[in-house]
């Protein structure tokens, strides 16, 4: 119990014994409904009509095939990655580093493809995918093991380590892997075909890697409610004491979750590059890792929800985007639509989860 | 009777005229695409300004902000061509592939890359400006000045565009006071004021009294001013940033450019270039200098400014020698554009090694 306006004691703020589960799924379609009311009242104090910017954002940009196949193509990564965190975040562990694992997975993958620039081969693609699964998960695991061996806090370490992938990739891409006929600039050399995702349909972006993101909903949604690894997540997550007590072994845990997201997140940088980007450059991802934190907490760890979730986000970026180039709207207000849809759920999950009660004066 | 009506034709003829002249030459509408924000104070700001000068000249136009270099950047560039834009301006060097392969898909579209050097297709062309003119002011203005002999330069990514800077800047500042020396830190952005800050800080320690950037920010030269030592601006005006601090900026004027071009689009006579101006066709621009500088620096610096322009001075005037002592360019010869283009060594006075 936590009492607001210690002196007066006006209001008491409980918690709930069981939150319902309905009302669990409804408060993330809660939040983006506060969302819209919030970014059309921001819209209108702009000075925008706010229907018709809402509907430049949310509508315009997937009313056509192409709109909807680039929809599909921002939310792959965010699905993906987000599925992976939603191992972590289950069983309390708090891998914030997605965006780094991802890099890596990238740098990784993107070695290999270089290394096969000038060959063709229908063995390079499969080869350039698991590089880049294991580049991910070799670097998931530097948190993880410092985490189980020598107690350090997952969260600094796995955040601090994306910007030490950024460096490592800067490094790669300024000097030793820079194009040789690139004038020096900071890029490497085009990928053979063979090292890239086939297209789903020609003219469109959408390629394979949407595929890699449904295995990963499918297996995980097998693994969090048919297996014994998925109770044990699901209990550790609600107490690590009681899972101590069960006699699980929380260390295997801790890294086998950390190297299921690190595989994820590395799958998702190689889809981008061997996909839409086809080369390494300095700016592989516009930082999925921390948006598919939002994705995952919006999608309740359930991956179902998390395609949904990751949806609703992917369609925040388009529609920065369409809103600039029609109707001049700052295309940062997409970030602010990010920012919103995760506070507005935090605030009604915090509603779910504690009642307000207002006990009057006792003076 | 009569006349009233023949006053009445002749000025609708004038109004049909008009309008369909009108309808003919302006209705073109032009895009950017930018790296960065428009309040930037450096880079896109000044794309911007450019953009807002083809506005003037009566052509509409769009932008899109703080796109980024990723698979987005071909979405972007697809979603203008296909909205009704007749020019794209991809400002930054990160957009040379989507611009390319987005050119090949929309051959009636006209594609304009900034600091690039592919034009696979007919339709794309590229232009950058010949900032190194502006460092050769630069440096005759910080060899003149520096008490220190040490001069500071903070620098963004070892491409040739920057050690060309480096280069340039250097060598006119030994021009005019051999013992100088150029001590570079590589921030490894080209905007983070954040770092910025902290290389110039690196490079007060190490003595240096006057600091030039190659960087976007205005973090360096605010540095500069709290130290009470000089800086130059990059990209934009920055006098008001730092007014004691800020002895002259290199600006980036690509206003006339992108009106030109915007007109041959009009016009119908665009076709593909590779544009690389200097100071003389106004696409870098020395801002007023301070009145910290002393007033025979000052006519040797406008001096100097007239000659570049005129082409009877060339900021690569041999003979010049890397750090080993080797010549790279011979007496009485100039540097060729191909190897400005590609110019991957420091000229010899420039201190530490390129990062590799």
């Amino acid at each position: 119990m936590e009492y607001l306006w210690e002196e007066e004691k006006l209001i008491k703020i409980v918690k709930r014994d069981q939150p319902s589960r309905a009302i669990f799924f409804l408060t993330p379609v809660l939040a983006i409904f506060l969302t819209l009311v919030a970014g059309g009242l921001i819209f209108y104090i702009l000075g925008f009509k706010p229907f018709e910017a809402l509907k430049f954002f949310f509508i315009v940009p997937i009313a056509d095939m192409y709109g909807f196949s680039e929809l599909l193509l921002k939310a792959t990564p965010l699905c993906l990655i987000a599925i992976g965190l939603s191992f972590c975040f289950k069983s309390n562990n708090w891998n914030i580093g997605a965006e780094g694992q991802l890099t890596f997975g990238a740098i990784i993958s993107g070695g290999v493809a270089l290394l096969f620039y000038d060959q063709e081969g229908f063995y390079i693609l499969p080869i350039v995918i698991l590089a880049g699964a294991i580049g991910g998960m070799l670097y998931a695991s530097i948190p993880a093991i410092l985490k189980t061996y020598f107690n350090t806090n997952e969260i600094l370490v796995s955040l601090m380590l994306v910007y030490v992938s950024k460096l490592i990739l800067d490094y790669l891409v300024v000097g030793p892997w820079s194009n040789p006929e690139g004038f020096n600039f900071p890029e490497t050399r085009q990928f053979s075909d063979s090292a890239r995702l086939p297209l789903l349909v020609e003219g469109l972006r959408i390629h394979a890697g949407i595929f890699l993101a449904l295995a990963a909903v499918v297996i995980s949604w097998f693994i969090f409610y048919k297996t014994y690894l998925g109770f044990q997540m699901k209990v550790s997550g609600f107490s690590l004491k009681t899972a101590k007590y069960a006699g699980y072994k929380g260390k295997k845990m801790i890294i086998l979750v950390f190297l299921i997201s690190g595989a994820c997140a590395g799958l998702a940088g190689v889809g981008e590059i061997t996909g839409p980007i086809g080369q390494l450059h300095r700016e592989v991802s516009p930082d999925y890792g921390f948006t598919a934190i939002i994705v995952a907490f919006l999608g309740r760890l359930n991956p179902v929800g998390i395609i949904f979730a990751s949806l609703v986000v992917a369609i925040t970026y388009l529609g920065a985007e369409t809103a600039q180039i029609f109707m001049q709207i700052p295309k940062y207000t997409g970030q602010v639509f990010q920012g919103m849809i995760l506070f507005f759920l935090l605030a009604s999950d915090y509603l779910l989860f504690f009642k307000i009660k207002f006990i009057g004066s006792k003076k | 009777m009569h006349k009233i009506f023949i006053r009445s034709f002749v000025s609708s003829l004038v109004f049909l005229f008009t309008f369909t002249v009108a309808a003919v030459a302006k209705d073109v509408k032009a895009a950017f695409v930018y790296i960065g924000p428009t309040g930037d104070h450096g880079w896109t700001y000044q794309h911007d300004v450019g953009r807002k000068a083809v506005e003037a000249a009566g052509y509409k136009t769009t932008y899109v902000e703080g796109v980024p270099e990723s698979a987005d950047a071909e979405r972007v560039l697809r979603q203008l061509a296909n909205s009704g834009h007749d020019v794209i301006f991809t400002t930054s060097f990160g957009y040379m592939n989507p611009t390319n392969k987005v050119a090949k898909e929309f051959p009636n579209v006209k594609f304009e890359h900034a600091t690039g050097y592919k034009r696979e297709h007919a339709n794309v062309s590229t232009y950058a400006a010949r900032f190194y003119e502006g460092r050769t002011i630069l440096g005759t203005i910080a060899g003149s000045m520096t008490k220190s002999n040490v001069i500071g330069y903070v620098a963004s990514f070892p491409i040739p565009e920057v050690i060309r800077g480096i280069n340039s800047f250097t060598l006119a500042a030994q021009k005019v006071n051999p013992n100088i020396k150029t001590k570079i830190v590589w921030a490894f952005t080209w905007y983070d004021p954040g770092k910025e800050a902290e290389a110039a800080k690196a490079l007060i320690d190490q003595g240096a009294d006057i600091i030039a950037q190659h960087t976007d920010s205005t973090a360096i030269v605010q540095i500069a001013e709290k130290a009470g030592i000089f800086a130059f601006g990059q990209a934009s005006d920055m006098d008001k940033f730092a007014p004691k601090a800020v002895l002259t900026s290199v600006e980036n004027n690509w206003g006339p450019y992108y009106v030109d071009r915007v007109k041959a689009v009009a016009n119908g006579t665009w076709n593909q270039k590779d544009t690389w101006h200097g100071i003389g066709d106004g696409m870098v621009v020395i801002s007023d200098l301070d009145s910290a500088i002393p007033a025979d620096v000052r006519a040797k610096v406008n001096q100097l400014e007239k000659d570049l322009a005129s082409g009877k001075v060339h900021s690569f005037t041999g003979p010049i020698y890397d750090q080993k002592g080797n010549l790279m360019v011979a007496e009485g010869k100039t540097a060729d554009d191909g190897m400005l283009a590609g110019m991957m060594t420091y000229v010899k006075g420039v201190e530490g090694d390129i990062p590799k």
